[in-house]
């Protein structure tokens, strides 16, 4: 919010999604500016995952296309997303339980390794200075979320408000341009929906990380965010800033119920 | 002509006993998503059984009569596969309930190889013929259509006519009972079918039960014709290839799996095979559910994979 | 008392990240390496060599590879026996057909190969997991077996796939008595086991990883789950395809294609189930249990028997065999699925604790 907000980076046109016969997103449209925190809110079932996904590259659209700096995707999926710069967290924290946190952590550092598999397995020279560059990296990720205590623990072993933090880690160790926030908020208590909320902040600020988030908690949306998206049964209903959106009559009904 | 119809049908006949093995892999994975690898080992465990009992009850029982002795050798065998998956389903599989299907699969294998152990140190690792009165001659047929006619194995026959029957019966037992039906319900979700009632695990143990029995049925029927051996037990790893192309969830794919492979197996054998070197047989059904895996994993008439959400 | 770690303070993530950081361990280490080079060969007879060491030395590098596949990247595979096959008869002919070729690039030449054929049997990974996966790694089995077997070209038209090597040299050592095949093997193993630890814990081994724990996941940070999973098979293949070599070579000197049967392939699977999965050391657990089980049984098994008055005959060891494997492959899933290896870590966990309980 101290950050200047920049230029469109990513523009969504007319998108829509349909899964069989049900219609997740009907043409959906709005932007996103540069070094902005953008929400996506809506009752359930709206379609703000898909969203995301679409975003992602994880679902195609039938309809509709997604502009990243003025660069049209006609096709995008998960990698490429990746490549340009996108990276998410999920609503069911897809960590791999298998590993550690620091592991876990470092996966995120994939896209940046570039020495081989055979340099690897000597760990010679380049793959080993490369490793422990990364190491110190995600170090930085561990101290930024004050998870220092529990970096070699399993992260199957760990309570779900502390994975959650590590599925954000391994997402800013991709040192994302546009970071993707799938209800990072889900199931927590009030100190650590504050904990969060100053990450998310931090990172904002710190890295300048545009953040598109969905979110339900509308105490942190109206707090936290720059513009707010509202979607309906998949189509928007209303975009602009919180107070904007919060006074519009179609945004309130759809939340509260026809009858108010 | 004549001999490409010979071919075929001995093909056919042949397809209609890995049907049988393939029965049971469907019956199981259909209740709950478990792939048997102990099929092999079950259909050799009853064929020694069955084996062993014609001989030995006649024996402890003062029989004379060839058919009551083998009814009674029937029978035991039966109830001895039931005492099977009985102990299957309470040592094993009951503790492995929520593990993910490789597991599981590796629990069959050594189930496998535990019936193999049992199987041969109980009955013995002989050689042993099972005779249940097949005719052994063959017949010929057709013989106005076709030049000299065709050559046709009567037993191979009779060995056809039987697998179709207990189709059959398996098809009315699963649509017209309700233990039937509450075996589709649990195929279809475990977790519902839990919440209206259905005790899951004495469902496991019934069709564990059943394809104990459809293990006797093939394994009789092999051993009528093969004499009851150890390769018995690789039966299962030839009769793979039938659910793969039938689709693991299918009982009218293992069917019409089981006669594809019996036919491609000698047809590739007599028309392909003198080219490329001979006993192409096992190798060729795997080449085919190989490409089967890359462009129709589910088979020809099993359910979509859904691989990822 | 004795294994604490106490004082052992790491000051640069260089120091973190070693094999072994706790130095207890690499004493531990150390000291076996040092006794297995040197003090075995000065206690230990031409019969163990031959019946155990060797055999484990092989098989655990075949764990090895198994291991990184099914273990480190979760794809089953009931087909390791056909890259064993592939290696050994790929180093074969490169053996025979150039002259003056050095056994050791025949092994590395026989092992990528293998690796090579991996990747082509490794496709259909892209499409299915699980059973599905088994089957296609089947047809790979089924297919080398025949090709060995029926296509003279691979034997050098020797009959039924039968062929022998000798006179293995490197440089001017000669390959000959069990204790220089011992040494052989064990150098081979050391350093593989060593470029497996390291890719394990390098990004690569994270990405195999990954797409074990979840491969949708995996392919949003980055992870290409075509390379990971090819990329395991290939390594998996290569590891296999010089152990199959070696087997070959050093352990039999003349083979045939039933050496290298499915049943092998369940052997290698088995290993790596009861010694851990997704372990290094786990592997050597696995291949070591393996080996010596049916030496063991072939040794007590009769002593118990005439405790009990009974006679047992070889055919009734076999068949214990079979039920003790199948016994333990179904207590080690339900009971510790990660095998001995965590029955290994979890005994070091309470010994960093004792004499106290808690």
């Amino acid at each position: 919010m101290s950050r200047e907000i920049g230029e469109v980076i990513l523009d969504l046109k007319n998108v829509s999604l349909a899964f069989g016969g049900v219609k997740a997103l009907t043409d959906i449209s709005f932007d996103v500016r540069e070094h902005e925190i953008r929400a996506i809110i809506g009752p359930n079932g709206a379609g703000k995952s898909s969203m995301l996904n679409v975003i992602n590259g994880v679902y195609r659209p039938q309809q509709g296309e997604i502009v990243l700096r003025g660069r049209r995707f006609a096709r995008m999926n998960p990698y490429k997303a990746a490549q340009a710069g996108i990276s998410r967290t999920f609503q069911n924290i897809a960590l791999f339980k298998g590993m550690s946190v620091i592991d876990n952590i470092m996966t995120g550092r994939n896209l940046k390794i570039r020495t081989n598999l055979l340099l690897q397995a000597l760990w010679w020279g380049p793959a080993r200075r490369e490793e422990l560059a990364h190491r110190a990296k995600v170090e930085e990720v561990i101290d930024f979320l004050e998870i220092q205590h529990i970096r070699k623990t399993p992260v199957g072993r760990l309570p779900y408000g502390l994975q959650k933090r590590v599925d954000l880690g391994r997402a800013l160790a991709m040192e994302p341009s546009i970071l993707l926030l799938d209800e990072p908020m889900a199931g927590m208590n009030v100190e650590e929906k504050q904990d969060m909320c100053r990450f998310i902040l931090d990172v904002n600020d710190q890295f300048g990380t545009t953040i598109v988030l969905i979110e339900h908690d509308m105490g942190v949306v109206m707090d936290i965010s720059d513009r707010v998206v509202v979607l309906d049964y998949g189509k928007k209903i209303g975009d602009g800033d919180p107070d904007a959106v919060r006074s519009n009559p179609e945004v309130v009904s759809a939340y509260l119920g026809a009858g108010h | 002509m004549g001999f490409f119809v010979e071919t075929l049908i001995g093909g056919l006949m042949a397809g209609m006993l890995y049907s049988l093995v393939a029965l049971g892999f469907v019956l199981i994975f259909k209740a709950s998503g478990v792939f048997n690898f102990a099929q092999g080992a079950m259909v050799l465990f009853a064929a020694l059984a069955m084996a062993r009992f014609a001989v030995w009850i006649p024996g402890w029982l003062g029989i004379d009569n060839a058919l009551l002795g083998n009814i009674l050798a029937f029978l035991a065998a039966g109830g001895l596969m039931f005492a099977v998956a009985w102990l299957i389903e309470r040592l094993v599989l009951r503790h492995l309930v929520n593990q993910e299907g490789a597991t599981l699969l590796m629990a069959t294998l050594g189930i496998a190889y535990i019936l193999e152990g049992l199987g041969t140190s109980i009955f013995g690792s002989d050689i042993y013929k099972i005779d249940i009165g097949m005719p052994k001659d063959p017949v010929m047929i057709l013989e106005g259509t076709f030049e000299g006619g065709l050559l046709i194995n009567k037993e191979d026959f009779v060995a056809a006519l039987i697998a179709a029957v207990l189709v059959g019966l398996l098809t009315l037992f699963f649509q017209k009972t309700s233990t039937g039906r509450a075996l589709r319900a649990v195929a279809d979700d475990h977790q519902a079918a839990q919440s209206i009632g259905i005790p899951l695990n004495r469902i496991w143990v019934i069709v564990w039960c059943v394809a104990g029995v459809v293990a006797l049925v093939a394994g009789v029927i092999w051993g009528s014709k093969l004499g009851v051996q150890f390769s018995l037990a690789t039966v299962a790893l030839r009769a793979l290839p039938v659910v793969i192309l039938g689709g693991l969830t299918s009982v009218p794919g293992a069917i019409l799996g089981g006669l594809i492979i019996g036919v491609g197996e000698k047809l590739s054998e007599v028309y392909l095979g003198p080219h490329i070197g001979g006993g192409i047989e096992i190798w060729f059904s795997y080449q085919l559910a190989l490409v089967f895996l890359l462009f129709r994993p589910q088979g020809l008439f099993g359910e979509k994979i859904i691989d990822r959400v | 008392m004795l294994y604490r770690e106490n004082g052992q303070f790491k000051t640069s993530y260089a120091d973190d990240q070693q094999i072994f950081p706790i130095a207890q361990d690499r004493w531990l280490i150390i000291g076996l390496l040092v006794f297995a080079f040197i003090g075995v060969p000065l206690l230990v007879d031409e019969y163990l060599f031959r019946a155990i060491l060797i055999p484990f030395l092989i098989l655990s590098l075949a764990a090895l590879g198994v291991n990184i596949l099914v273990g480190f990247c979760g794809q089953i595979t009931l087909g390791a026996g056909a890259f064993m096959a592939v290696g050994a008869y790929a180093a074969y002919n490169f053996h025979i057909r150039v002259d003056g070729m050095p056994l050791l690039v025949s092994f590395l030449l026989g092992g990528l190969t293998s690796a090579l054929v991996g990747i082509f049997f490794g496709i259909p990974s892209l499409r299915v997991r699980g059973l599905y996966l088994a089957v296609a790694t089947l047809a790979a089995q089924f297919f080398t077996d025949w090709v060995f077997l029926r296509v003279p070209w691979f034997t050098d038209n020797a009959s039924s796939g039968s062929v022998s090597v000798s006179n293995l040299h490197i440089l001017s050592w000669e390959i000959a008595s069990p204790l220089d095949k011992y040494l052989f093997c064990l150098a081979l193993l050391t350093v593989f086991a060593l470029a497996a630890k390291n890719m394990t814990r390098c990004a690569v081994g994270r990405q195999w990883m990954a797409i074990r724990d979840m491969d949708v996941a995996a392919e949003v940070i980055g992870i290409r789950p075509m390379f990971a999973k090819l990329s395991a098979f290939a390594v998996s293949s290569f590891y296999v395809g010089i152990a199959g070599a070696l087997w070959g070579f050093i352990h039999l000197a003349s083979w045939e294609p039933a050496a290298f049967s499915v049943d092998r392939s369940f052997q290698l699977l088995f290993m790596v189930i009861i010694g851990g999965l997704g372990s290094v050391m786990g592997s050597f657990f696995g291949a070591a249990f393996i080996v010596i089980l049916p030496i063991a049984l072939n040794q007590f098994l009769p002593a118990l028997g005439g405790l009990f008055g009974m006679t047992i005959s070889t055919a009734g060891i076999s068949h214990a065999e079979l039920i003790i494997f199948g016994a333990l492959i179904i207590f080690f899933l339900i009971k510790e699925p990660h095998g001995i290896a965590r029955l290994w870590s979890t005994g070091k966990e309470k010994l960093r604790l004792w004499p106290f309980p808690h």
